[in-house]
């Protein structure tokens, strides 16, 4: 311990450099976070995996340039073959196109909708944390309302509300996504809600903030620099676990007809027309399942490691 | 004492080793320390943080964590060596002959259960009394740790005691089953200084009515000569000397118990000394302090003061009830004045509750009074907006208690320090970092350092980094809040050296709040002692210590261990007072207080009927 030894105040610094411009700057911050993500293995493993996955959807089309739509009766239900490496359907149109196809729309929809819940949550939870007066009760109640509506109702009556209206600004398949990024993500905002106002409860009072109080700095300085990133770590990792929850509810929606049109492909819509054939063609459920799985999976796990990555604290 | 005949040892720790398994090596914490405790005596381990003190204590009680840990060594219980018993044996050695207290008498009861049942909880599993015998015997092990009416108490949850009563409790609980051993671990450490000295004496007193023996585990130098018969002082893991409380302190051979010995503030070192004194170097080779010249007057006294503060009152309203009606007002601050002039440092003393810390930030507005002015260069803080209060900060800055909490964990040391130049937008960004790198150099460290992060530093460390933050804006004034009470002795003495430096070449005026009195004694000019929000006794620091007038004073300052073994028998008495709470009814207002001027500068509350004055002792 250097303070084991009673010496003068500046007889500590051995290591005096004498010249300020061999100062080292700090690490620039997005290249050390990097180094510290790359050391969390599963995260990059699940990294890597995602951008497989985000890449096949995104180029598949012309890697594997067949139609989604085209219905061949003389080929239904077969299992992986040269011809068609994921299988085919029922109408035995190509899976592995309809794969390609759904998963813009599967991974388009929950990262929209995390990005809407989480945005929505921390705003509410930080404006809820950093007031003291009749705004955070206001809104802590309108949290708990939205926590208390039956959600399946409420979908029912905005899809009859709205659905004809969004169809026609922004077309069939326009409409409908922005439909159930905002049904999707504006459900799910409360739990980080209270999540980020909780934080923000314990973090504003802690020393630091004060010292920046005290340092003259304004209120939303204070919530920027200093409790922002200090609350960020749960946000991140529930904000992953969002993207999997919109994907699935994704998938409840097209099931019950409210979501995109039955020919329209997603993962979720994929699983839901397999599983009556789950014992005949068990690939065709097999697939988007597992697409599903190991995209909720690496999305995980890369949360936890960008948590980790993010919090200079944890020595990696 | 020394003249005890030796007789066989109730513990014999034999050349103990503690290693603990870190990133898959195994890292030795305690290295090869050997004792005896006698039957009847106290041993005190001492030793600085990070010096394996607890770690000692926890093998003996193989409370390490069993995967992690290897414990070597034997430590020898009556003749059994408590290493290697099977667990079975273990957990009746735990509690039936060995007790254990710990720091914070806050979270080591279960806060849901009442403390009769947790106390009864223990004599009924390890005893075997039955409910209403083990009841029976609660109350009287309560009343043996001198709680008041213990009978009506023991119904009552842990949250209706203070510190001290808890602290009383655990020991009650401690003793349920009549130990050989008490291993106390710091337990006066988190209490105020009069209830600390109760609580040493308690376990005195207890001591020789129980006959038992005791293991106690502190920092405090002053402690370990107010209580422990033999000392152990611990260095890095090992145990560097060994013998008689009086031997330690007079005839130190190792150069690191001298230099702790000689960097422990004492209270009344300073009666020759009209400025404030740092702390001495110390040889490193021989511990022996260096000779040491005085600093020169700092403060200005001609001009005028920096900070004025009039008639300050803070008041924090307490709500209860369904509809969160006001109940009652916290006069935490109460009619608070003084002055500071530039350069002189005014220390704000007094136990917790007193208001002295709410006085301190109630001063930089970051808690906002009721009434009362601030003048800080002769502009009135109080009339600021926000925005014009936010320029003035740059003017008073703060240093906090813990400078890791203080430290933003997410920002490198660099930007932390180069924070408020950024916030009042006065210096670009390559001047900043200019100016953090001079900072650092400064206060004493790199500036190399300043891409690392705060968890990298030590303590000390970490709090010369809170000293340069709060320099950057070249303030004028400082408010410096318990800012070395969490340190080490030795860091603690290197902090303040720097803080006077400073003081001297900077022209800063300091705040400098803290209950710990012989530090006080060495840093300020002047001295204001706060009781129940209010300033008792005010003046110049040689008055207040030398010609304490005040009751508080002067009870406050008989409290404060003496690091002296030969003063020990000069108090003896068991009370068992408590802080008085600042709670009033509403629309409670004080009375007038009148001051009596003793001497230059030197003022003294009168008595009068207010609540301040209850319980407090006539002056002998």
């Amino acid at each position: 311990m250097a303070g084991s030894t009673l010496a003068s105040p500046s007889a500590d610094a051995v290591a005096l450099v004498p010249d300020p411009a061999a100062v080292a700057a700090p690490r620039p911050r997005g290249s050390e976070t990097w180094r510290r993500f790359r050391r969390h293995r599963l995260a990059t493993v699940s990294a890597l995996l995602l951008g497989v996955i985000v890449a096949g959807v995104l180029l598949g089309p012309w890697l594997w340039p067949v139609r989604i739509d085209e219905i061949d009766f003389a080929a239904t239900l077969q299992g992986p073959s040269w011809q068609h490496p994921f299988g085919t359907d029922d109408l035995g149109q190509d899976l592995l196109a309809r794969m390609i196809y759904g998963g813009r729309i599967s991974l388009a929809v929950g990262f929209a909708a995390m990005l809407v819940s989480t945005i929505v949550g921390v705003i509410v939870g930080s404006l809820a944390g950093m007031s003291r007066g009749m705004l955070q009760g206001l809104l802590m109640w309108v949290t708990d309302l939205f926590l208390s509506l039956p959600q399946l109702p409420l979908l029912l009556l905005v899809i009859y509300l709205f659905r004809d209206k969004l169809k026609a600004a922004f077309g069939v398949e326009g409409g409908i996504f922005v439909m159930i990024v905002v049904v999707i993500g504006g459900l799910r905002w409360m739990p980080v809600a209270r999540l980020v106002r909780a934080q923000f409860l314990s973090l504003r009072e802690k020393e630091f903030v004060e010292a920046a109080r005290a340092m003259g700095a304004s209120r939303s300085r204070q919530v920027v620099r200093h409790i922002l990133p200090n609350a960020i770590g749960p946000v991140i990792v529930a904000g992953t676990i969002e993207v999997s929850a919109a994907i699935i509810a994704e998938s409840t929606l097209s099931f019950l007809g409210l979501g995109f049109p039955p020919d329209i492909p997603t993962w979720g819509r994929i699983l839901f027309d397999a599983k009556d054939q789950l014992d005949t063609a068990p690939h065709w459920a097999m697939f988007p399942g597992a697409a599903i799985f190991l995209t909720v999976l690496s999305i995980n796990f890369i949360g936890d490691g960008l948590r980790d990555a993010l919090d200079p604290r944890r020595v990696i | 004492m020394t003249g005890k005949v030796r007789m066989d040892p109730i513990l014999s720790v034999q050349n103990l080793s503690t290693a603990f398994k870190v990133e898959r090596a195994w890292r030795p914490v305690v290295r090869g320390v050997s004792f005896d405790i006698g039957p009847k005596e106290t041993v005190a381990l001492v030793g600085e943080s990070g010096s394996g003190k607890s770690v000692t204590a926890l093998s003996i009680m193989r409370l390490t964590p069993r995967d992690s840990s290897r414990v070597t060594g034997s430590v020898a219980l009556g003749g059994r060596d408590l290493l290697k018993l099977p667990d079975a044996e273990m957990r009746k050695v735990r509690g039936d002959d060995i007790a254990m207290i710990f720091q914070e008498p806050m979270t080591s009861l279960n806060p849901v259960l009442t403390i009769g049942f947790q106390i009864a909880e223990a004599l009924i599993l390890h005893r075997g009394l039955s409910r209403s015998a083990a009841e029976a015997e609660t109350v009287r092990l309560l009343e043996k740790v001198r709680i008041p009416a213990a009978k009506s108490r023991i119904h009552d949850y842990p949250h209706r005691f203070s510190g001290g009563m808890r602290q009383r409790v655990m020991i009650a609980m401690a003793l349920a089953c009549r130990p050989k051993l008490l291993i106390a671990d710091e337990p006066t450490t988190a209490l105020d200084v009069t209830i600390q000295s109760q609580i040493l004496e308690l376990i005195k007193a207890l001591q020789e009515e129980e006959g038992m023996s005791v293991l106690f585990i502190t920092h405090d130098m002053g402690v370990v000569a107010e209580i422990a018969d033999r000392t152990v002082v611990m260095y890095g893991g090992e145990a560097v000397e060994t013998g008689a409380t009086d031997d330690i302190f007079k005839r130190a051979t190792h150069p690191y118990t001298r230099m702790l010995l000689s960097a422990v503030p004492r209270l009344g070192s300073m009666t020759e000394h009209a400025r404030p004194l740092p702390f001495p170097e110390i040889d490193r080779s021989t511990g022996l302090p260096l000779p040491q010249d005085e600093i020169p007057d700092t403060v200005a006294h001609a001009e005028r003061p920096v900070l004025q503060v009039k008639d300050l009152t803070t008041r924090f309203t307490i709500t209860g009830g369904l509809l969160g009606r006001p109940r009652g007002r916290v006069h935490a601050v109460e009619k608070v004045s003084f002055d500071l002039r530039q350069g002189e440092t005014l220390a704000l003393v007094g136990e917790s509750g007193c208001g002295k810390s709410t006085t301190g930030r109630s001063v930089m507005r970051l808690i906002e009074p009721q009434s009362g002015s601030v003048l800080l260069d002769g502009e009135d803080i109080m009339a600021l907006g926000e925005r014009d209060l936010r320029e003035r900060r740059k003017l008073m800055q703060m240093i906090f208690q813990d400078p890791f909490a203080s430290l933003d964990p997410r920002m490198t040391i660099g930007a932390a320090i180069a924070e408020p130049l950024a916030i009042n937008k006065l210096a670009s960004r390559s001047a900043a970092r200019e100016q953090t790198a001079e900072l650092l150099r400064r206060v004493g460290l790199s500036p190399d350092m300043a891409s690392r992060f705060p968890h990298e530093f030590s303590g000390g460390q970490r709090q010369r980094i809170c000293i340069a933050r709060a320099l950057a804006v070249r303030p004028r004034l400082i408010v410096a809040d318990e800012s070395v009470s969490a340190l080490d002795v030795s860091v603690k003495a290197q902090v303040i050296n720097l803080m006077l430096e400073l003081q001297a070449s900077l022209q800063l005026a300091y705040l400098f709040i803290s209950h710990d009195m012989a530090v006080v004694e060495r840093v300020s000019h002047r001295v204001a002692v706060m009781y129940l929000g209010e300033i008792v006794e005010i003046g110049p620091r040689a008055a207040i210590f030398g010609n304490p007038q005040h009751p508080y004073t002067r009870r406050l300052l008989a409290a404060v261990p003496i690091p002296d073994p030969a003063r020990r028998h000069e108090k003896h008495r068991v009370t068992n007072e408590e802080l008085k709470s600042p709670i009033r009814p509403l629309g409670f207002e004080p009375p007038d207080r009148l001051y009596r001027e003793v001497s230059p500068g030197h003022m003294v509350q009168l008595p009068s009927e207010g609540p301040s004055e209850a319980g407090l002792p006539v002056a002998a």
